[in-house]
């Protein structure tokens, strides 16, 4: 499992989601704290290609030895691909929740929407909030 | 005992083709000595217990009166005792249950759960893990469901070449305090021994089919809707529950357990409906990923006239039906029990 890393070059959800804006494209995935809580991943469901996505609705699910989860948008979007590596080797969610263990790449259908999602520090600063609780 | 020490699967995998240890000091132990000792354990349990003889062990079942199950367990003939390792949400329900049939009879009943402990050595490599460490050949020697007494890194031991997860293997059992150094001699010796947790313990029981008491057994079923006639004394059924057990040969139960695998992606759950068309059939009782098929799989009760192996069934994971078919148990091929 990967050491426990939140990159400065995403945007964060509160349900443990990451963006990387590519231009009017976008990756999808999920931070090593939800990957952490899950433990390791053995199926991931994913959504169809062309499927529009909402911003705070789930659009697929992870699923391990202890819990399902469903997985939230981040922002608007329309899936251009899914993560079909994952689907065959879903731990790589564990391995590399950033990198190989990317959900959906998606275009973008409402970059405003962006501005709603917290930045690495925030994000960091919203965990201790949750260990705190 | 942990879920798991990391990974789940790379535990299974290990056990697979390999070998792992499971700390399963939570198993009940009860010990039954004295004159009447295989008279009360005769009608207690349901297995023929005159079939086994000391340094030989029986998997058998406890039942109630209306043949429901109260425990699966093993029993072992000891030079001078009986031994019962029970599960450990059925101690107490066991202990009562012999207490019950025990009056007016010459026995000594004794819990002995807080006093030993126990480790499942497991996988293909067990003798070449466990061989360094043990005072003599004889643990190495075992039969399937024999055991012996024996040293193990220098501690006092009950050796068995039992287990439950269809790998060969031994579960030693061994005084509470001393049972780290047992760990401890099998992480240091030369043949690599994976820790392995609960999660890895219930994927490779699954992929075998073998119940676990609170998902397959409870008292609202019988041995016989369990597949476990092989574990009942038909011949003479005169134990605890036989009349109930004669019933359910006589006038077989409306539903039957059955192992199931999936046709498409998706893991079945325990509480999960299963269909045929639009026609409820039964329910998961058991499911998981199979590390070792990389399908989901599990166990249900269904409609007896439908558990036949190759028979199409559907689950309802979520909202979603996902396909799949009975087969037969182990749904992952057993390894030969002699290496």
């Amino acid at each position: 499992m990967a050491d426990e890393n939140y990159p400065d070059d995403l945007r964060y959800h509160r349900e443990h989601d990451w963006v990387r804006v590519e231009g009017d494209e976008a990756v999808f995935g999920i931070t090593w704290f939800a990957q952490d809580a899950l433990g390791e991943v053995v199926f991931y469901e994913p959504p169809a290609v062309g499927a529009k996505l909402a911003a705070d609705a789930t659009y697929g699910e992870l699923e391990s030895v202890k819990a399902v989860s469903d997985i939230y948008a981040p922002a608007d979007g329309e899936v251009l691909a899914v993560n079909d590596a994952l689907v065959a080797s879903p731990e790589l969610v564990n391995d590399d929740p950033y990198g190989a263990g990317w959900l959906v790449r998606v275009r973008l259908t409402d970059p405003a929407g962006l501005a709603a999602l917290m930045d690495q520090a925030s994000y960091v600063a919203y965990l201790a909030g949750l260990g705190d609780a | 005992m942990p879920l798991d020490y990391g990974s789940p699967r790379a535990e299974h995998l290990a056990v697979r083709s390999g070998v792992g240890v499971f700390d399963v000091s939570h198993m009940g132990q009860l010990e039954v000595a004295g004159p009447d000792a295989r008279v009360l354990l005769g009608w207690v349990l349901t297995n023929r217990l005159a079939g086994i003889g000391p340094g030989q062990g029986q998997y058998t079942l406890m039942l109630t009166d209306d043949g429901g199950v109260i425990d699966d367990l093993i029993v072992y003939a000891l030079l001078d005792r009986y031994l019962l390792v029970v599960n450990a949400a059925n101690r107490d329900a066991c202990w009562a249950r012999l207490q019950e049939c025990a009056r007016g009879r010459d026995v000594e009943i004794a819990d002995r759960s807080d006093d030993i402990a126990m480790l499942a050595l497991q996988g293909p490599d067990w003798a070449r893990a466990l061989g360094p460490l043990a005072g003599s050949p004889a643990p190495l020697g075992l039969d399937y469901f024999e055991i012996t007494e024996d040293m193990i890194a220098q501690v006092p031991a009950l050796i068995a070449r039992t287990g439950y997860t269809g790998e060969p293997g031994v579960e030693i059992m061994c005084p509470w305090a001393l049972a780290p150094r047992i760990w401890d001699a099998l992480m240091r010796g030369s043949t690599p021994v994976t820790s392995a947790g609960l999660v890895a313990r219930d994927t490779l029981r699954i992929e075998m089919g073998y119940p676990l008491y609170g998902n397959e057994l409870s008292r609202e079923r019988g041995p016989i809707a369990a597949g476990l006639r092989w574990a009942c004394d038909t011949a003479q059924l005169g134990f605890a529950g036989g009349a109930a057990v004669r019933d359910d040969l006589e006038h077989p139960p409306s539903e039957r357990l059955v192992a199931f695998v999936f046709d498409e992606p998706g893991i079945p759950r325990s509480g999960q409906r299963v269909l045929i068309g639009d026609h409820s059939v039964g329910v998961v009782t058991s499911g998981t990923r199979s590390p070792s098929l990389e399908r989901g799989i599990g166990m249900a009760y269904v409609r007896s006239d439908l558990a036949l192996p190759d028979t199409a069934i559907v689950v309802d994971v979520r909202g979603r039906s996902r396909r799949a078919h009975i087969a037969r148990r182990p749904l992952v091929a057993r390894s030969p029990r002699t290496d």
